[in-house]
């Protein structure tokens, strides 16, 4: 049986810790392990983070909806904004050599990094979602 | 509770700040930055940041040890890293930042370094 945990969040950085305290529970609660938890822990502070300064642009009139599943095989996240969307290929590489020294531009490849599968789409009624996936 | 204490230590010409906690976006952050200004306001300009006490580090705070290094470096100083976690060296690894920082798992290694 899935099990499942939505949450919907303020666009405030306070909800990135929230979020990743959430996903927490909600993984240990489903019996993963320690390394697992850390790395959707991650995944879910990128994503969360990304949307609420990247998408919704700390827009107070605007949330952050994250679900969480158990779907068996492994936990599966999808985190949602309602901004403008952007394109995931249009991110620069931060691991070439003239981006080494950027500040920013770390989230997506450790999401991509931590995850077994991450994707995007823009779903109907605007703003872009994050689906990821780590396997058990 | 604050997410990171940020405590200072001197050894010589060297300082010390030795971080327990977090270092993520918010809090964390901002409390590296400022307390990079801060010894930079001082004339301070050979620094370690002493990471062993760090439980926890994301994108926004390994950002904030790349800007740390490159204000560092702005005011002709040297910053080292002591005492990667295992988990901070993956993202250090990953990032392709093990090839930027000199990085010690010795105190005394890396304060011999600086002569």
């Amino acid at each position: 049986m899935s099990e499942t945990k939505e949450l919907k969040l303020p666009s405030k950085i306070e909800s990135v810790d929230e979020a990743a305290a959430q996903a927490e529970e909600f993984a240990r609660s489903i019996g993963l392990a320690d390394d697992m938890i850390f790395a959707i822990d991650l995944a879910v502070r990128e994503s969360v983070a990304n949307a609420v300064k990247h998408g919704n642009k700390f827009d107070a009139t605007k949330n952050v909806e994250v679900v969480m599943a158990d779907t068996g095989t492994g936990f599966e996240l999808s985190v949602r904004d309602f901004g403008t969307g952007f394109s995931v290929d249009q991110i620069p590489d931060p691991t070439d050599r003239e981006n080494l020294l950027k500040a920013s531009g770390r989230g997506i490849l450790f999401m991509r990094s931590f995850m077994d599968e991450v994707n995007w789409a823009h779903p109907e009624g605007g703003g872009l979602i994050v689906k990821m996936l780590k396997k058990r | 509770m604050a997410d990171i204490t940020i405590t200072e230590r001197q050894a010589g010409d060297v300082t010390i700040l030795d971080l327990d906690g977090k270092v993520t976006i918010g809090e964390g952050s901002v409390a590296l930055r400022g307390a990079i200004r801060r010894v930079l306001g001082e004339g301070k300009t050979k620094l370690i940041l002493n990471l062993g006490h760090v439980g926890y580090i994301d994108s926004s705070g390994i950002g904030e040890l790349v800007s740390s290094f490159t204000a560092v470096s702005k005011e002709g100083g040297t910053l080292k890293l002591l005492n990667l976690t295992e988990k901070i060296q993956d993202l250090l690894a990953i990032t392709k930042l093990l090839t930027v920082f000199d990085v010690f798992e010795n105190e005394a290694e890396a304060l011999a370094s600086f002569n």
